[in-house]
């Protein structure tokens, strides 16, 4: 069994064995509390720079499947777990975990005590890593993990964004939620959607396809003209990694889109909205990143079991010490914003709506996958912007 | 929402005594429920027969009626009472069933009582299994093609639908009480049959079989404003077919996608919304076929459960409690987590580390009864443990079930490897008929399977275990091959990486030793001396979120990882150890005294540490004591944690055998062990040095002799003379003791049952007949003695005490014969030096006394004792131990109480078709029942109708007694006249009865021809049973009597002190009304 190494900017070393490729890599360093879905989690884009250290135990155990990527690659830096599985059993599997990270050339490191790992991180914060299969000098691969670049301030959608834009048109098929028995599409008219692909989920196009729309993904970088010009009937802000403040052109063409047509925004797409609105943005500790978050809706006070993955959020004047009675609302040249969402574990901001646009946004991934379908409403709710526009 | 404010009063339900399929969880849910209930401020009434119960306890709710759980008995304490509310899903499937019936009688209705928690309409839709596929379909999911029936007749139209195999399950039952698998008409009809009587409506439903999909349960919590969190989804290692009771469980689910498991999800949150569960928890259960992903919805219990304990110790998430709070009206985003302090109950537990729960069987306890496991649950028990992965949760799983299994030790003599010479084929031949039946065993032998050669695919092709734990399995037996591969290398040690290895998979410090040739003792002293160099065990915390945020609760499990989250404190601390598994013999009353040891170390301002394995019980709720190790009680387990806590020392003597079994080790390894010493236990279960102990005393033993071969114990039997009882030492629940009445049988005997050695030696004492047997517990601060309770036995000696009814006080002794008990007791105990509970049982004969044996320890009675004197002996217990005297704590005598309580024991008989029923000294009950009245006629036919066998007020009684006991059977029948009823009985017995002047008419025994006595019980025509039987040749004659009898619900006497006892009890149900009153009254006044 080959030895590798962890190795933290804060000087912590863990010792496990090799994973995946074989070598070296850097990343911050984060971790998921999913029970289930690492491939999704290894294949979002919003892990660009990132690496992942998963809390449950066993990774692998039911294989990787063509339809369960959430992109066309990983994107995450490297892959952290307590154990990888030598067995595949399930009747979907295509594909063994270590052979899917070998192929990707992605570098992961198993057998370390991943929850020593995650308080470490907990307690002292992401930060920066290396994991490598190389042994060696402890202090130096402190001080590499210490010179790998940090996700604050960096574009990392222009990373992962799409070279052109493109037509999507698949739905979720079989796997479609199915938590309400209606009939999710609400109409028989098709709604055309552009959407901003910062690293977009493709859960998230095909849960826009299942409730009607036709989709134009577009790259991080079109400008708000070129939006004009597809003349769509909504705008959809996707997900996507790291820091909103690092895709300043993106905030630019929303603040120039706001008004003009509805507008939904997930995650980065939400933080982006969010500056766009004037609002601040700021870096979590150590992020949300699992598949059982709380959010409760300050407008019917339901909460949603909801799947989550940010290290920055948004900031309104002042963070919340208690849940308030009604969603509170927030003054921008846009006009009043309200704070639909919070966060039960910390009150961060998971939602914003303005009072006077058709504009909304979730921090929280109502696309699932991995996670609960709690959420899926919100892209009926999107379609229902859209409908009251087109009259 | 606040909680509601229209209801001031809350009436709960027990689930009764403990039966296979209900068991501690309903008193781990019960007691969270009531202390919710009473911290929201709510008055709380309490109905529950089973004295053994924390939930029982006087401080926990405002009334407290230990009475039978029968409709009459609730609809009276609700008149009694008038409570607002009835919250009826913490009892179980008894609680429920007791509840729809209230409902239809109109009881609630009557007394304006609201049922909370579920509605009427809910429970009616997932109980019946024919508005529950309905409901299903509904909604769009898929459930197994299936048809409900009332008469074989419509059960076999049934057929034409679903085809064999067969599934079939009786309405409301619990355990799956009556279900089966039928692959033949033949024994499909057969199987019907039982199932209609089983079922309480008579309804049954006959579903396809999905035999090898894989099994998941989820459970659910839904709130008033319609919020769902899923607890937990947990994965059954055995897949379809067996009973999730029985089956090896993982939490969370090993082998599903994210697609997969959101699906189930999604389908589990429709269902709570279908079925109408408005507050509350419930659990779903699902099939999967493994080859396509296709789903159906099995199942679906609205109420708490045995699987949601087992998710609430599996997570830290209390659903119970919460379930409670939800009931009146809060919801899950105004509840904190208890383990985090700052966030809610709204969220979904995430787990970084596995859990793996083995069920315990009982099937040497039971003669004749099929270990095929089915879908009717058989087990009496389980383990629980956690682990950073499967294969080191499993181990630990193996080591806490208590079979002298120290892993996955091989059946077939091949924990070395394959030895030379080695056939094969045989062996191959035994593990594939072994496992092509699921049975407890299979684990075991899938292991072999793999040792010799068995592929993943074989495997699966017979077990349709998931491959991927077969895989598991697999590594485990890899790495056993790499360490016997380490035996015979010098110098004896092992490689350390090797050895750190092998503790990440779990194996024990024992199965190590064995593997590499050397002692468990040598593996730790390397083990801990390496730990100097940093490594060792690390203990971490259950937190329900897998450390995203911090556990403020020490709820604690071991593992080999880099860090310990253990943080022991500098107080003044007691580890206390637990009773392990339920089995027949160790059972909830030593949960109970674990328990009370931790509440009195908590006010005696010492902190409480538990250790224990067992999910159903409240000693592993993670507040009952200030620290909790959910760990196995192994030597290797018990000292990692004393050397990590350092506490004052260990108390063993409530956990009964389990953590007695671990005395001497202990203190041979320098831990002090509070209370009574080990010596002085070793005195009283050591045979020779007891008899010692009793001469020195000058008290009376029956005549016996130590045997250490089958030469010796032929010699003593025919000194001391037949009958005689034979008992090896060190045994629980008298397991393998025997009343022997020949010498043919004797050899028999020791030949097969038990296998006499110097080192085990077995004892063959006087069997004293027709004496009468009394239990007797004390409690003793080392130099004042208490007696607490003397109870006499309603059966006579020669039936195991746990299995005998009993009397407190004694309903037929002299005085005299009682003072001279206390007298023993007393000078036992301070001979004994006891310190803390002592037990002894006596037998009485012709005004005699006997000791039998000395129990220095908590033993089965000390919660009834508890409950019929009103002062509880075991924390009083605890507190001599750390130091306080019996006048310190206002004990100097225990109160005579002026009720009668009367102990009856309940028996899992209808789990075991063909199993006979009769009583004997091996243990079989799993639970009991107290009944409480002015007076004993009362209290015994409480005690009979909470055991589930009312008595009758009249009809026919039918009577057949060996010739032995015709005389004494006499004056029994004449009463039984004198009340009313016929007499019937078999030829024999009918003449003598006859020349006695008794009109009795002749039945035809079963092999008399047709109609015979089975006849008229089958047909209704009987209500009472009173037969009896010499020795074994006569039993097989008269066993489907008493079979019949059973299935029937009757009141059977299988003792004349028994029939004795059932004609005082008719006699007083007839002359005067049902009156009830809580413990709270009775205590206040005596």
């Amino acid at each position: 069994m080959k030895q590798a190494w962890l190795a933290l900017a804060d000087g912590a070393i863990f010792e496990g064995r090799a994973l995946g490729y074989e070598g070296e890599t850097v990343g911050e360093v984060v971790f998921n509390t999913a029970m289930t879905g690492y491939q999704e989690v290894l294949t979002d884009p919003s892990y660009k720079g990132q690496i992942i250290t998963m809390t449950s135990p066993h990774i692998g155990n039911y294989g990787m499947t063509t339809e369960d990527a959430e992109s066309r690659r990983i994107w995450a830096e490297g892959f952290i777990v307590k154990e990888a599985s030598r067995l595949v059993s399930n009747w979907r599997s295509r594909q063994q975990a270590q052979d899917y990270l070998h192929e990707a050339k992605i570098v992961g490191i198993e057998g370390l005590d991943t929850r020593a790992l995650t308080r470490h991180l907990r307690e002292h914060g992401s930060q920066q890593g290396l994991i490598t299969h190389v042994a060696g000098d402890h202090r130096r691969m402190v001080e590499k993990a210490q010179a790998a670049p940090s996700i604050v301030g960096r574009d990392l959608a222009a990373a992962v964004t799409c070279g052109k834009a493109f037509q999507w048109t698949e739905g979720s098929g079989e796997w479609a939620p199915s938590l309400d028995e209606k009939p999710r599409a609400r109409s028989t008219k098709r709604w055309h959607v552009v959407a901003y692909d910062f690293g977009v989920k493709l859960n998230i196009l095909r849960s826009l396809v299942d409730v009607g729309c036709d989709v134009t993904v577009v790259p991080a970088s079109t400008t708000a003209m070129q939006i004009d010009a597809l003349k769509p009937d909504g705008i959809f802000l996707s997900n996507g990694p790291g820091d909103p403040e690092g895709v300043p052109y993106a905030i630019e063409a929303v603040r120039q889109l706001i008004g003009s047509r509805p507008i939904f925004g997930i995650c980065l797409g939400h933080q982006i909205l969010g500056l766009a609105l004037g609002l601040k943005t700021y870096k979590l500790k150590f992020g949300h990143h699992g598949a059982n978050h709380p959010v409760m809706d300050l407008r019917t006070r339901k909460v949603e079991i909801t799947s989550q993955n940010h290290n920055f959020a948004v900031a309104v004047t002042r963070p919340f010490s208690a849940i308030p009675d009604r969603p509170p609302v927030v003054d921008t040249s846009f006009g009043q914003v309200l704070v639909t969402h919070l966060s039960l574990n910390d009150h961060s901001v998971e939602g914003l709506a303005c009072a006077d646009h058709p504009v909304f946004s979730v921090q929280y991934h109502p696309e699932a996958s991995p996670g609960p379908h709690d959420s899926a409403y919100l892209f009926t709710e999107f379609i229902k912007l859209m409908e009251k526009q087109h009259v | 929402m606040p909680r509601r404010t229209d209801i001031k009063s809350i009436l709960l339900i027990g689930s009764g005594p403990i039966v296979i399929g209900q068991a501690c969880e309903f008193d781990y849910s019960g007691t969270q429920a009531c202390k919710a209930l009473k911290e929201e401020g709510y008055r709380v009434i309490l109905i529950n027969s089973n004295p053994a119960t924390i939930m029982t306890d006087p401080e926990l709710a405002d009334r407290t009626y230990v009475e039978p759980i029968t409709v009459e008995v609730v609809e009276k304490v609700i008149e009694r009472e008038r409570p607002d509310a009835l919250l009826p899903t913490m009892g179980g499937q008894t609680a429920l069933n007791t509840t729809m019936a209230l409902v239809k009688r109109g009881t609630l209705e009557k007394y304006g009582v609201k049922l909370i928690g579920a509605s009427a309409e809910a429970i009616h839709k997932a109980e019946d299994r024919e508005a529950f596929k309905h409901a299903m379909q509904r909604i769009g999911l898929r459930v197994p093609a299936s048809g409900t029936a009332h008469t074989r007749e419509e059960a076999i139209k049934v057929l034409d639908q679903t085809g064999f195999p067969s599934i079939i399950r009786p309405s409301f039952t619990m355990g799956g009480t009556g279900g089966n698998i039928a692959y033949n008409r033949e024994e499909f009809e057969k199987l019907i049959d039982w199932a209609l009587a089983m079922s309480p409506v008579s309804q049954v439903l006959i579903e396809e079989s999905l035999i090898g999909w894989k099994e998941y349960e989820l459970e659910v919590m839904r709130d008033l404003k319609d919020n769902v969190v899923i607890v937990c989804p947990i994965e059954n290692l055995d897949p379809m077919g067996v009973h999730t009771g029985d089956s090896i469980t993982v939490a969370p689910a090993m082998t599903l996608s994210d697609k997969e498991y959101q699906r189930m999800r999604d389908a589990a949150v429709r269902i709570m919304r279908e079925i109408g569960v408005d507050t509350g928890g419930s659990n779903v259960q699902f099939g999967l076929d493994p080859k396509n992903g296709d789903m159906v919805v099995i199942e679906m219990n609205p109420r708490v459960s045995r699987s949601s304990a087992l998710a609430s110790k599996a997570t830290g998430f209390p659903i119970a409690k919460i379930a409670a709070k939800l009931a009146v009206g809060y919801t899950l985003d105004e509840i904190t987590n208890d383990i985090t302090g700052v966030t809610k109950a709204s969220f979904e537990p995430t787990i970084d580390y596995v859990v793996v729960k083995i069920p315990r069987f009982a099937f040497q306890k039971f003669r004749g009864a099929d270990p095929t496991l089915t879908t009717q649950m058989k087990s009496v028990g389980e383990v629980m443990a956690i682990g950073r992965t499967f294969k080191e949760s499993l181990q630990k799983a193996i080591r806490s079930l208590e079979l002298n299994m120290n892993g996955l030790s091989s059946r077939e003599g091949l924990d070395h490897g394959i030895p030379e010479g080695f056939d094969r084929q045989p062996a191959l031949e035994r593990v594939r008929q072994h496992l092509r039946t699921p049975i407890a065993e299979r684990l075991w032998h899938v292991a072999d399977g793999i040792r010799l050669g068995l592929s993943n695919d074989d495997l699966f092709a017979l077990t349709k275990i998931d491959p991927w734990f077969l895989e598991q399995i697999r590594e485990l037996m890899q790495f056993e091959a790499l360490l016997v591969g380490q035996a015979g290398k010098k110098p004896a040690v092992l490689d350390e990486s090797l050895l750190w290895e092998a503790k990440e998979l779990g194996f024990s410090d024992d199965r190590i030793a064995q593997l590499i040739g050397s002692t468990s003792a040598s593996v730790r002293k390397q083990r801990t001396k390496a730990g100097q160099s940093k490594r060792g065990v690390t203990y971490k915390r259950v937190d329900t979120c897998a450390a995203e945020f911090e556990a403020h609760t020490p709820y604690l499990y071991s593992t080999y990882g880099s860090e310990c989250e253990s943080r022991p404190t500098d107080r003044k601390k007691v580890i206390i150890l637990g009773g392990g598994p339920n089995r027949i013999g160790q059972g909830i009353e030593f949960d109970y005294c674990c328990v009370h040891a931790a509440m009195a170390l908590r006010e005696e301002g010492i902190e409480s540490i538990m250790v224990n394995c067992n999910p159903e019980t409240v000693s592993t709720d993670y507040d009952t004591s200030d620290r909790l190790y959910f760990e196995p009680l192994t030597e290797e387990d018990v000292l990692n944690i004393v050397e990590r806590e350092q506490p004052l020392g260990v108390v063993l003597q409530f956990g009964g055998q389990t953590p007695l079994k671990l005395a001497l080790p202990l203190s041979k390894a320098g831990v002090r062990i509070l209370g009574t010493s080990p010596d002085a236990i070793d005195r009283a279960e050591d045979r020779e040095r007891f008899r010692d102990l009793l001469n020195k005393l000058g008290l009376r033993q029956a005549e016996s002799g130590m045997a250490r071969s089958v030469d010796e114990a032929l010699q003593i039997a025919s000194r001391i003379s037949y009958p005689v009882m034979a008992r090896p030492s060190y045994v629980l629940g008298g397991r393998s003791m025997q009343i022997v009445y020949d010498e043919p049988s004797l050899l028999e005997y020791m030949k097969s049952t038990v296998k006499a050695s110097p080192k085990h030696p077995v004892l063959i004492d006087k069997y004293l007949s027709d004496a009468i047997e009394v239990d007797a517990d004390a409690i003793s601060d080392g130099t004042n003695v208490v007696v607490a309770g003397i109870m006499e036995h309603i059966e006579e000696a020669g039936v195991h005490s746990g299995d005998s009814a009993c009397s407190l006080p004694p309903y037929s002794l002299d005085q005299s014969v009682v003072e001279e008990i206390r007298r023993q007791m007393k000078a036992l105990a301070l001979e004994l030096g006891v310190i803390g509970l002592m037990n002894a049982q006596f037998a009485i004969k012709d005004h005699t006394i006997y000791v039998l044996e000395v129990n220095p320890r908590g033993s089965r009675t000390v919660p009834f004792v508890s409950k019929a004197i009103g002062v509880p002996l075991a924390k009083l217990a605890m507190k001599t131990m750390v130091g306080k005297s019996l006048p310190d704590l206002g004990l100097i005598e225990a109160p005579t109480p002026v009720h009668l309580s009367v102990k009856e024991s309940v028996f899992p008989f209808n789990k075991f078709p063909g199993v006979d029923v009769l009583l004997g000294p091996e243990m079989k009950s799993t639970g009991e029942v107290m009944g409480i009245d002015q007076d004993f006629g009362w209290a015994f036919a409480k005690s009979q109708a909470g055991a589930g066998a009312p008595l009758p007020r009249g009809g026919t009684a039918f009577i057949s007694v060996k010739e032995s006991d015709r005389p004494a059977s006499l004056e029994v029948v004449q009463q039984l006249q004198r009340l009313g009823f016929n007499i019937q009985a078999t030829s024999g017995t009918a003449a003598y009865l006859r020349n006695h002047g008794v009109h009795a008419e002749t039945v035809n025994k079963v092999m008399e021809g047709r109609p015979h006595v089975v006849d008229h019980i089958k047909n209704g025509q009987v209500a009472l049973v009173v037969n009896t039987v010499s020795n074994a040749s006569s039993h097989a004659d008269s066993l489907s009597i008493r079979r019949e009898a059973l299935n029937k619900g009757l009141a059977y006497y299988t003792t004349i002190r028994g029939a004795r006892a059932a004609v005082m009890g008719i006699e007083a149900i007839l002359k005067k009304e049902l009156t009830i009153r809580s413990l709270q009254e009775y205590h206040h006044h005596s």
